[in-house]
């Protein structure tokens, strides 16, 4: 058993699936320096600048040229440092590596996995700050793996370099000191499959990435005041592994759906729709939403955490689903 | 230079007729109704696709544009299997999902088109980085207009192929328009080989309507890639004979243009240099003729294929992957 952090445990499993698999190749702006963050550092060193390639603040040549090598064999790792970037790389993802497998007619894929780094922490700010992930859920052909933990990350970003498809792997900075013991019988979770973080029965909690561990904390509030809450870690939003979220909410009957992004229009809105039109029976209430009110994320700190959700806001939600149900 | 035999001039001008006559075939097709979506034509810019096809093998990649299809013949493919594509075909190259601007061919090296312009050449740049990791011999070839030169991708993807010595020739096929927009009034830069030279590229400005020089200048091109002596930039001023997309009444064009571009018509300026050189002009007209046979019976077969059946609408969106994912997809 090894204790990582959030950043450390993404190099190792990097640092893995490069040695087993010759075709895994990094590229992104100073990845060959270990990146913005250090999740690369040392990799160039082991693995020659041919395999780690430093680009320039390039998004849309830099996510084509990955795209292109995945459609000749290579299996990039491309690195987009904030995923606030990623608007500039939109092109190629939504037009061209979402569609290729379909729009060849089962001819080519493209196996990569797009690395980014989104939401609110210290003070970054409106262009630095993002949860985009909704964007990439509405097109056919991505795959969209949120990790909400070191742990979680790593199995997650080793099945996503193995997947064949392209990958949006979204990583919360929030989490990027957080530390965790890595089992040593651990198991790569398939893509596609979400987990129960808490077993609970009164109240379901369905989110992903950084708001994982804020419904923890709100589960452990909860529990003080004799309220059982189940915690679903999606992981992957595309997939969405409704299985999971159904046998959820058939035991507690009461769902909140928690994110840090805003929301309106945000994925949230996808699952309450999902659960209102296919678990209707089920609920003793409404689907509560919990996410970011819609206005852009602010500088200063007092008026970051005004705007961001916090586990109270959880815990509210809660009680008032409780009090509803009677 | 490379000398080339009198065959070679043949099968290249059979090759010229081969798209024109495709065209044309799309063309009165679409009017008639019977091609879905809005084609673009290559009538005109033959010369291009076909003396730079000239000089790739299989194992090379080619990536077109939304005008590809001459790009994609010269290259090697199916002819039927083309048509039937842009007829939205079962049998079409790709099986009716992709059609004009999304063609297809991995077993001859065409990785794909694009709807977007300028899109298709980072996606070029990537498959020559991979021949270079790879440590293949093979290049990768991209055909754009001059449109893509306004586009903030087409700049980066010149500053990281010459930052990376990438194997990768950028071809444009300089037609003087941008969709319905002249080359005056959406640059200042009259010439895209000028964009070259910053970013250390070397380059050239031909006459794309002349096959014997664009066979000329992508051949010295190409051996330069071959030698891993990095990217080149072939610039081919042409002619687009056609709208911008089938229907396009082009009047943004004058009548004296226009009469002018169909004296710079490429098929008969091969005819005439080859008459020169002493072939039997019959000779030259049985080619044509061949070639229309060929187009025709192609074209036929093509549209007596099946239809494509709506039940397989949601293969290939993904590779299906495990039991969760299937049960999402299903939904």
């Amino acid at each position: 058993m090894t204790t990582h952090t959030f950043i450390e445990i993404l190099r190792r499993a990097i640092d893995e699936e490069m040695t087993l698999d010759a075709s895994v190749h990094l590229l992104g702006e100073d990845v060959a320096a270990g990146g913005a963050f250090g999740v690369t550092r040392g990799l160039a060193q082991k693995f020659g600048a041919n395999r780690v390639r430093n680009t320039p603040i390039s998004e849309a040549a830099i996510t084509g040229v990955a795209t292109g090598a995945a459609l000749c064999g290579m299996r990039p790792v491309l690195e987009i440092m904030f995923i606030d970037f990623a608007t500039l790389a939109l092109d190629c993802l939504v037009n061209q590596a979402a569609k290729y497998r379909y729009m060849s007619g089962g001819q080519l894929a493209v196996p990569m996995v797009v690395r980014t780094q989104a939401g609110a922490a210290g003070g970054a700010a409106a262009q630095h700050s993002q949860s985009l992930e909704a964007w990439f859920t509405h097109v056919p052909g991505l795959v969209v793996v949120a990790p909400s933990s070191p742990v979680e990350a790593y199995g997650l970003l080793k099945s996503s370099i193995r997947l064949g498809e392209p990958v949006i792997f979204i990583e919360h900075k929030r989490l990027y000191t957080m530390k965790e013991d890595l089992p040593d019988d651990f198991e790569l979770p398939p893509i596609g499959q979400a987990r129960v973080a808490r077993q609970g029965s009164d109240v379901t909690v369905i989110a992903y990435s950084g708001m994982v561990q804020t419904a923890l904390e709100a589960a452990r509030e909860l529990a003080e005041s004799g309220i059982s809450a189940e915690i679903v870690d999606l992981r992957t939003l595309v997939p969405l592994d409704m299985a999971t979220i159904a046998e959820s909410v058939r035991k507690t009957h009461r769902v909140i759906v928690a994110h840090e992004a805003v929301l309106s229009g945000g994925f949230g809105a996808e699952i309450a729709a999902r659960i209102s039109s296919e678990l209707f029976d089920e609920l003793d209430g409404p689907v509560l939403r919990i996410g970011c009110p819609f206005a852009p994320i602010p500088f200063a700190p007092e008026l970051e955490r005004a705007l961001l959700p916090s586990s109270r806001d959880i815990v509210r939600g809660a009680r008032q689903l409780l009090g509803h149900a009677g | 230079m490379t000398t080339v035999e009198l065959d070679d001039w043949k099968k290249m001008y059979r090759s010229l007729w081969r798209i024109r006559l495709f065209e044309e075939r799309v063309q009165r097709l679409a009017a008639a109704g019977e091609v879905p979506g809005f084609p673009h034509l290559s009538t005109g810019q033959e010369a291009v696709a076909v003396g730079v096809c000239a000089h790739l093998s299989v194992e090379d990649i080619l990536f077109t544009s939304h005008r590809g299809h001459g790009h994609v013949l010269a290259k090697g493919s199916d002819l039927q299997a083309t048509f039937a594509e842009i007829l939205g075909r079962q049998d079409g190259l790709c099986h009716g999902r992709g059609g004009s601007m999304h063609l297809v061919d991995a077993s001859h090296g065409v990785l794909g088109a694009t709807g977007v312009v300028a899109g298709n050449l980072p996606l070029a740049a990537g498959a020559a980085w991979a021949a270079q990791t790879q440590g293949r011999s093979n290049i990768s070839v991209v055909f754009f207009g001059d449109g893509a030169t306004g586009a903030g991708v087409f700049h980066e993807t010149l500053n990281l192929a010459g930052l990376w010595r990438l194997p990768l020739l950028f071809v444009c096929e300089n037609n003087g328009y941008a969709e319905f927009t002249s080359r005056e009034e959406h640059s200042t830069v009259t010439n895209v080989s000028s964009f070259a030279a910053p970013y250390g590229i070397p380059t050239v400005t031909i006459d794309g309507n002349d096959l014997l020089a664009v066979h000329a200048a992508a051949g010295e091109a190409i051996a330069r890639l071959r030698r891993a002596e990095g990217p080149y930039l072939l610039e081919c001023k042409t002619f687009r004979m056609a709208g911008h997309y089938v229907g396009d009444a082009q009047q943004y064009r004058t009548k004296e243009e226009l009469a002018a571009v169909r004296e710079k018509c490429p098929i008969e300026r091969l005819r005439r240099h080859l008459v020169t050189l002493g072939v039997d002009a019959a000779e030259l007209e049985a080619i044509a003729g061949h070639a229309r046979q060929e187009v025709d019976q192609c074209v036929e077969r093509a549209r007596a294929a099946p239809r494509p059946d709506p039940a397989g609408v949601l293969d290939g969106v993904y590779r299906s992957m495990s039991v969760a994912f299937a049960q999402a997809e299903a939904l």
